[in-house]
């Protein structure tokens, strides 16, 4: 057996407890009453009316407020750290630095197929603006800044590089070790790509750039720690509870039995909460200290310098297509930052080059590289958005090469099999043909292309469509995760599962499968989750993991609870239990249709007041891959004088499996889409690179996410549905990640089927478009 | 409640200067609004240090507080009163997160400061229920899953909120820019659309 993997999600290759039993798995759902229909969510009315409490909600008697200084300079040596003047304002309880706690606690940094980075939670070596220095709790949280402001700090500040590309210059000052490379260049290679090109009757080459995106939840990152004796709780706003309790627990040295994280409602993560953040150490430092809870909840400035990032990337593409379609060669190098430490600054950037399309001769290098810049976090669908960027970019340039439309050179290469994984394992099952061809109709694509896309001479918005394809690295969801069931007597039903809600309807989704195989109501089903202290272990919701990983594990363990009733129905009702079958609560006959008991109405069930089920992840399939694909289409109007972008309908087509929940699979959708066109089009971090090295747009002002006037009213959710039984009891594959991964490229395709220019550096604003509009002029 | 206290070594506008500067403001209000003049006098001699005697009219109950001057009205509703509904974002009026209305207006909690709203009408999204009932709006944005994680929902509720007590019958497009003060991260606008739309529809059949 090969050596477990760390991947940025899970562990691979340690075996997990799984469920159902090989020979006990449950038949595919055929007609479903509950799943895949539009059904409001179950938690639905906590989040309208405000009774949701999130963790930056929690309020605790005798709760402080604690507030973190951090270094304003890229690069420094903290020499000394006064907290003299802070400690003695009045309201103000503690302030800490690395110099003041007897252990300043380990901070560790790794990243999947990248070295391991030792580091302190208070580093007195601080590579980015924004590292810890120091921390208060007060009263306020308007006395905690007061205190920070009265922290003396005395800084050697020291020379900096935050230019990824010139991080590997010959005198760039170095982050850690002697070269800025986070490790060797990662090289995948199959075929011979010398030939490829060889074979090719067009080549193209062309560069790309993307800019390096925020992830910025609308809750900000934060915590409220308490202590009971030496028992930690700590309300998180997090996607993974169970993933922060180790965090924290190996951080301060406790047993995790010790450490109780709290997540039931959170503000949005993307990638950026997966795991405990240095804020959470120092809260529960500082409500140990002093003795009462501390809510530590960072400012929005914060989580612009240090709580994650899509790195900035830089990538060349050589791609040779035959004039029939068929690609011969991609040849692929990215250059990318994840930061200060090592973070992904190139993690998966080269996949969908790799594996969407068929091609027999690829070759792939990345290079990741440090800067003194804020860490990298996973960022929805990793790498994915960047690399798509440049290959659907470079498949629409291929396409107008050879005048073929750009959907059909898609159709000419849609592989069955994982080219790039070992073994060349096939898909479980593939949607991408059918996302293009529907999709392409649904969108009526050929007639939207026939329009004339430059517009005469007069007009002032040119309008133009453009596509583009994506698969998500990570179908299958990962394990372990486990579900408890438990039924009471009266026939109602309690779901236990670890697994956090991040928005995208986990709750929702749960309670549909319980409400599906046990014939019950939703309203019926209560659920607890995300607590370490109540509830069953899940990995943090990210990687598009929590419904092909939690929902099987639901509906196994209602296949445990079914057995059990249907045994006590069979004895009540002296029927075999193999002929019962239950709906709308109560347990029939398919013989005799006299015999029938409700739920609630079982002896044996009432003598024991309550029966369990417990359901667990099942195994991967064997010698397979699942993948979910997806296909947008859009459509864009730019003003030819301005460069403004209006982008006026799109429309997103998915194989994600089986629909488990329309309406937050559509919600999905939209906004993996509205995400996307925040990335293509207003989202950029700019770092002063030649002056100060400091983050220059720090706020949502400076800083511009996609608004309600951003984004089109035309969107259409088009799902391919094909259950995907191979891929686990529910036959649902993820979804959260593929709706964004291609919509930058179809909007770049769009720009340049309105305008004739190929704008390949992210975002397409009015302030790019307008120069490379007047560019295009003078040429023209 | 530990008092405020003043940093006197630190330049710029002292909290004294800047609290005498919201008494004038106060003042200029009593011309509108007619307030008794009293209480402005009272702030412009406040000293460093010192709670004000505030009175808030919050979903049409009276809240009596001693509040520092600097205190944000969202700090106030969210951490002092506990209607969490009323969310923090960012603090600097960019995302909407804590839109309460004031006298019927969407205004950003975060940035009127608690002593700023005495003797308005202030609507938090608690105001909405009546008990455990929910409004016509919150009752649409459930219909229509107008969001994903919920943490912008709440001012999205109150910023539509306002548009339709403002305007009743909104056209189509004037609905985006009701809601363009709001952020989504997790990108609801379509179905917050579609959301106010059948509000406003369902308003308008009664």
């Amino acid at each position: 057996m090969k050596p477990p993997r760390e991947n940025i999600y899970f562990v691979d290759g340690l075996p997990v407890p799984e469920t159902p039993q090989p020979g006990e798995k449950p038949a595919p759902w055929r007609q479903t009453r509950v799943i895949g229909k539009a059904r409001p969510r179950v938690d639905a009315y906590e989040r309208v009316s405000g009774t949701a409490v999130y963790p930056s909600d929690v309020i605790l008697p005798k709760m402080l407020y604690g507030a973190i200084l951090r270094c304003p300079h890229p690069h420094a040596k903290v020499r000394r750290v006064d907290l003299t003047a802070a400690t003695r304002l009045p309201g103000v309880h503690a302030a800490i630095s690395g110099d003041s706690l007897k252990v300043n606690p380990e901070w560790e940094y790794r990243t999947f197929g990248g070295p391991t980075v030792k580091s302190l939670l208070f580093d007195p070596h601080c590579r980015h603006e924004g590292e810890v220095v120091a921390a208060v709790a007060a009263e306020t949280p308007y006395l905690a800044r007061d205190a920070l402001a009265g922290i003396q700090v005395d800084y050697d500040v020291l020379p900096f590089v935050t230019d990824e590309q010139q991080a590997l210059a010959p005198d760039a000052p170095v982050i850690h070790g002697d070269s800025n490379r986070v490790g060797p260049p990662q090289v995948y290679q199959r075929g011979d790509v010398a030939k490829g090109f060889g074979e090719a009757d067009v080549v193209l080459t062309e560069t790309y750039h993307t800019a390096c995106e925020l992830h910025t939840p609308m809750e900000l990152h934060g915590c409220v720690a308490e202590w009971d004796g030496d028992r930690l709780t700590i309300w998180e706003s997090t996607q993974g509870v169970f993933a922060v309790q180790s965090g924290v627990a190996k951080a301060l040295g406790l047993p995790l039995s010790k450490v109780r994280i709290i997540g039931r409602y959170m503000g949005g993560g993307f990638g950026s909460k997966l795991v405990a953040g240095k804020y959470t150490v120092i809260a529960a430092i500082l409500a140990r200290q002093i003795g009462r809870p501390v809510k530590l909840v960072l400012s929005r400035e914060e989580t612009y310098l240090a709580v994650g990032n899509r790195p900035p990337n830089h990538m060349a593409l050589k791609a040779g297509v035959k004039k029939d379609g068929r690609l011969t060669a991609l040849d692929f190098t990215g250059t990318g930052s994840g930061g200060a430490y090592p973070a992904g600054g190139t993690s998966l950037l080269d996949w969908q080059v790799r594996d969407l399309y068929t091609c027999p001769n690829v070759r792939c290098e990345t290079t990741d590289v440090y800067i003194h810049a804020g860490p990298a976090r996973p960022f929805r669908a990793p790498g994915h958005p960047q690399g798509s960027w440049a290959l659907e970019q470079m498949m629409d340039a291929l396409a107008h090469a050879i005048k073929m439309d750009p959907v059909q050179l898609r159709l000419k290469n849609i592989p069955a099999f994982s080219q790039a994984r070992d073994g060349q394992p096939p898909y479980t099952t593939t949607g991408f043909a059918a996302c293009l061809q529907e999709g392409a109709k649904a969108f009526d694509w050929q007639q939207a292309r026939l329009k004339p896309a430059r517009g005469k001479a007069d007009e002032v918005w040119l309008r133009g469509v453009g596509m583009a394809g994506a698969s998500w690295f990570l179908g299958a969801g990962f394990g372990p995760a486990t579900v408890v069931l438990r039924v009471f007597a009266d026939g109602s039903v309690n779901l236990n599962m670890g697994a956090a809600d991040i928005g995208t309807g986990t709750k929702t989704v749960m309670a549909m499968v319980v409400a599906e195989e046990l014939g019950i109501k939703s309203d019926m089903i209560q659920i607890e989750h995300a607590d370490t202290g109540s509830t069953q272990f899940s990995g943090p919701s990210g990687g598009s993991k929590t419904v092909p990983t939690d929902a099987p594990a639901a509906r196994a363990a209602a296949v445990a609870v079914k057995r059990q009733l249907l045994a006590m129905a069979a004895v009540q009702l002296e029927e075999k239990a193999k002929r019962l079958t239950i709906r709308d609560g109560r347990i029939h006959s398919t013989g005799a249709s006299d015999k029938a008991v409700g739920i609630a109405e079982l002896k044996e069930l009432k003598r024991q007041g309550v029966i369990v089920g417990v359901g667990q992840k099942g195994p991967r399939p064997e010698g397979k891959v699942v993948v979910p694909f997806a296909a947008q289409f859009c459509e864009v109007a730019v003003n030819r004088h301005t460069g403004e972008l209006k982008i006026v309908r799109f429309l997103g087509a998915n194989d994600s499996g089986r629909v488990m929940s329309r309406l937050t699979y559509d919600n999905q959708v939209y906004g993996g889409i509205t995400m996307g066109i925040g990335f293509g089009t207003t989202e950029k971090r700019y770092l002063d690179h030649g002056q100060t090295g400091k983050l220059v747009n720090r706020n949502w002002h400076d800083y511009k996410l996609p608004t309600a006037l951003d984004v089109p009213v035309d969107m259409t959710s088009l799902p391919i549905e094909m259950p995907d039984d191979q891929a686990n009891i529910v036959g649902a594959k993820g979804l959260g990640e593929p709706v964004t991964i291609p919509t930058a490229a179809a909007i770049a395709n769009a720009v340049f089927h309105a305008t004739g220019i190929r704008v390949t550096t992210t975002p397409i604003n009015p302030v790019q478009l307008s120069r490379l509009l007047a560019q295009h002029r003078k040429k023209e | 409640m530990a008092d405020e206290h003043e940093t006197n070594d630190r330049k710029g506008v002292t909290r004294r200067q800047f609290m005498t500067r919201v008494g004038v403001g106060a003042v200029a209000a009593t011309v509108v609004g007619g307030p008794p003049a009293g209480r402005a006098e009272a702030a412009q001699v406040m000293r460093p240090g010192e709670m004000a005697k505030i009175t808030l009219w919050i979903n049409t109950r009276r809240h009596r507080l001693l509040v520092a001057p600097r205190w944000s009205l969202l700090y106030v509703i969210r951490e002092r009163l506990g209607l969490t509904a009323t969310k923090v974002g960012c603090e600097r009026g960019e995302c909407g997160a804590c839109t309460v209305l004031v006298d019927d207006r969407p205004i950003y909690a975060c940035m009127l400061l608690a002593v700023e709203a005495e003797n308005k009408k202030i609507t938090t999204l608690e105001g909405l229920m009546q008990g455990e009932q929910i409004g016509p709006v919150q009752d649409a944005f459930i219909q229509h899953d107008a969001f994903q994680c919920g943490y912008c929902t709440c001012g999205q509720i109150m910023a539509a909120e306002g548009l339709l007590r403002k305007n009743p019958r909104p056209a189509d497009e004037a609905i985006p820019l009701a809601v363009s003060g709001n952020l989504c991260r997790c990108g609801a606008y379509p179905q917050i659309f579609k959301a106010v739309r059948a509000a406003a529809d369902k308003r308008g059949d009664q």
